[in-house]
């Protein structure tokens, strides 16, 4: 480590890399792993030491923040975890059709394993689709690297690019060694207006540009320093490709494989850092070749193109065939598998059988008084069904909770209850986080007002995203409310309660008399997060000891 | 020099405090390091590890392989035996005595911690009793740091630092406490004890 080195995670690399690109602005929705990518840039601008940083109500109003800065010609940022693509889908494809003007780079946080996540899904795939480069590092330098690179390509293609991290390199601290930065761009926007215009004659004009450009892109990718080939020396008719952390796990066990195969005969090897796929160099590496073992993480998204590449006679070998598991997160252990080596000795230590120690609701959470009270309001009812929704509230699914029974994606709590009432179910409740229903419930009250179907939809209201570490909700309390009442609902249904025990009589009775309402009934159920207090309680103590230090 | 730690507790006991002091130290004294963290829902009371990489090389992934860790160090019993099958034959288990109970099938705790202390290489540290005897009951995970520090490769010198720097940020009167924690930890797991396989 050098001396200028900075400890920082991938995701903080990611935030420091787009500062030194020149950095305009930047947006996000918070999401386990991503989150700190944005948090370290918040952070900077609340110091006035960088641009402007800030949490969107949802991933789709933030990448079109985002967007809006590029065409103003700022370089702009937007981060959000894999899934949070989803919702900013639209957004992100036909920006793939504009001629982006500020470098946009898209930062994103795959979770394989499901560390905190209901899904695996890989973000390369939304890459490929919307027709943009993608860039995957494999170490915090890199990190930093590939996003100030990113910004770089994003201007000279005129195309957004991704940059695709996943959860243990976004969460491992390392040093990185930071590059003189560079300035931030003027002001000015695109000035042509047709490019910008997605009406139908300038989208036609624009795809057809689109699919023009993935010629030079493979040019690119081809040349791109990311994508290295490692000659081999071994025999001819075994060789290897990496994918983003494939690559780590690979290195780390090619000690013992040069010892199993012999000095100096380890296969050729090409990682694959930058997309689209480099097919030249695959075709290259496998000429001759009898197998070839591809280790990525992920989906088997490169494995799948090479079979696809490749002559029939090479056999592909990867999560396919088994020689990876298909789900979960790769690891020095199971590659080392793939690579045909023996487990490592581990201490012949022989553990006793152990309870399992499941993530749980903090004890005293708010959201337990509700989830109490309202399976007490339901006792005895019939037809009745509970749906929830993305927070720490979902750990309510688990004993010795256990109301929902349905819980998708963000604001699907919401819809899916209305969905279920229509459908027959009389008795239907659906809970949903304060901040989850200003990213995307809010739409789905709409739809219940409008046709007026009997549901009973909690808000807990803790006045923090606190699943994803405390950050503010968009808008004050008080506002929730107001919202709800806008949006349609009778007053006489709107309902604030305290979810404490001292009231739990009183709220299950209140419950009771919402389910039993056969139109849409709103409780917001307010207290705050023991998080939220800790760290007010921590903040307020900070602030007094350095109003001692002053005097 | 490599040292491979597996760092072991339940969400919110602070093993990434852990985590930081003896990663910070290692890199001021120059040497590579990774630390790997958990951070979202598995946080919340549940299960949490995270792998701390030390070397003089360079590190080429961010996890410990299975077999691979020098320590398994952990804020409470059992969560000290749930990482076993990382350890390194030869490897040490340094865990705090004190069960963290959040539940309902805990399992009795003496056979517990025989369990441990029948594994060839443990420390079983009554962290909770020395950080009180150190002045703050908070200053468990210090003297987890201190029973931990004698294991890997670091001066202590260097973790005393670090431990001053970070204190001295929230509250001076919180140095002193947390570096005695520190050293009554280094002294409990260093006491010349053999360990159980080699008396
Ligand atoms: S962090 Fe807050 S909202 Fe989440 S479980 Fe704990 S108290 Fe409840």
């Amino acid at each position: 480590m050098g001396s200028d080195d900075v400890v920082l995670l991938a995701d903080e690399a990611i935030a420091l890399g787009a500062v030194h690109a020149g950095l305009g602005a930047a947006y996000g929705y918070p999401g386990t792993p991503s989150t700190e990518i944005l948090e370290y840039l918040i952070a900077l601008y609340e110091k006035g030491r960088g641009p402007r940083a800030a949490w969107c109500a949802n991933e789709k109003t933030a990448y079109e923040e985002a967007l809006g800065a590029s065409f103003a010609g700022k370089r702009a940022l937007v981060t959000m975890k894999h899934v949070g693509l989803n919702v900013a889908a639209d957004p992100f494809v036909n920006s793939a059709l504009v001629a982006i003007k500020g470098g946009l780079v898209l930062a994103i946080a795959d979770d394989p394993g499901m560390h905190s996540s209901q899904d695996e899904q890989d973000s390369r795939f939304y890459a490929q689709f919307a027709g943009v480069p993608c860039l995957e590092p494999t170490s915090q330098q890199e990190a930093y690297e590939m996003t100030r690179e990113a910004f770089d390509l994003s201007e000279r293609f005129q195309l957004p690019v991704m940059v695709r991290i996943t959860t243990r390199l976004a969460h491992s601290r390392s040093g990185v060694k930071p590059r003189e930065p560079r300035a931030e761009n003027p002001l000015g926007k695109c000035a042509d207006k047709a490019a910008w215009t997605l009406l139908p004659a300038n989208g036609r004009r624009r795809y057809d540009r689109l699919c023009k450009i993935q010629g030079e892109l493979e040019a690119w990718s081809a040349a791109s320093a990311w994508n290295p080939v490692a000659a081999g020396a071994g025999a001819a008719d075994f060789v290897v490709v990496t994918g983003g952390l494939g690559r780590n796990y690979y290195e780390e066990n090619l000690g013992d494989l040069e010892a199993r195969l012999g000095k100096g005969k380890l296969p050729a090897r090409l990682h694959v850092g930058a997309y689209p796929l480099p097919e030249a160099k695959i075709r290259e590496l496998a000429a001759g070749t009898k197998r070839i073992l591809v280790i990525e993480e992920g989906s088997p998204f490169i494995e799948r193109a090479i079979r696809g590449v490749l002559p029939s006679g090479v056999a592909v070998s990867g999560k396919l065939d088994g020689a990876l598991p298909r789900i979960g997160e790769l690891n020095p252990d199971n590659v080392r598998q793939a690579m045909g080596l023996p487990p490592r000795p581990a201490a012949p230590l022989a553990p006793p059988p152990l309870p399992g120690r499941p993530p749980q609701l903090c004890q005293g959470c708010p959201h337990a008084d509700s989830y109490q009270a309202v399976a007490k309001a339901l006792e005895g009812l019939p037809s009745t069904l509970v749906t929830a929704d993305i927070g720490c509230y979902a750990l309510g699914a688990l004993p010795p909770f256990s109301v929902p029974e349905a819980l998708v994606c963000m604001g699907a709590s919401i819809s899916m209850a209305v969905g279920a009432a229509e459908a027959g179910y009389e008795n239907v409740v659906g809970f949903i986080g304060d901040s989850t229903f200003l990213h995307s419930g809010m739409t789905g009250l709409v739809d219940a007002v409008s046709r007026e179907v009997a549901v009973t939809i909690v808000i807990l209201d803790n006045s923090i995203v606190a699943m994803t570490g405390g950050q503010k909700t968009m808008l004050p309390s008080a506002r929730i409310e107001e919202i709800v009442r806008g949006i349609g609902v009778e007053p006489a249904h709107v309902a604030v309660i305290d979810p404490s025990p001292s009231q739990a009589a009183r709220n299950a009775e209140l419950f009771r008399r919402e389910i039993a309402h056969r139109g849409v009934s709103v409780v917001i159920a307010r207290r705050e997060c023991l998080e939220a207090i800790k760290a007010k309680k921590k903040s307020a103590a900070r602030e007094t000891a350095a109003k001692g230090a002053c005097k | 020099m490599t040292c491979d730690i597996i760092l072991a507790g339940v969400g919110g006991q602070g093993v990434l405090s852990i985590a930081a002091i003896i990663a910070g130290a290692a890199l001021d004294e120059g040497l590579q390091v990774r630390q790997s963290e958990v951070h979202g829902m598995a946080q919340r009371g549940g299960a949490v590890s995270a792998h701390l990489r030390i070397s003089d090389r360079h590190i080429a992934c961010d996890l410990v392989p299975s077999g691979g860790a020098d320590m398994i160090l952990s804020m409470e019993p059992v969560e000290s035996l749930r990482y076993l099958s990382f350890l390194k034959p030869g490897g040490v288990i340094v865990t705090a005595a004190e069960p963290f109970v959040n539940i309902p099938d805990y399992p009795d705790l003496a056979p517990l911690i025989k369990a441990i202390e029948s594994q060839p290489r443990s420390r079983v540290v009554a962290a909770a009793e020395l950080a009180k005897k150190a002045g703050s009951a908070r200053a468990v995970n210090m003297v987890m740091v201190g029973a931990a520090s004698s294991f890997i490769p670091v001066a202590s010198a260097s973790m005393e630092a670090r431990i001053a720097k970070l204190f001295a940020a929230k509250e001076a009167s919180l140095v002193e406490v947390n570096l005695k924690a520190f050293a009554s930890g280094r002294a409990f797991a260093a006491d010349g004890r053999a360990f159980a396989a080699e008396a």
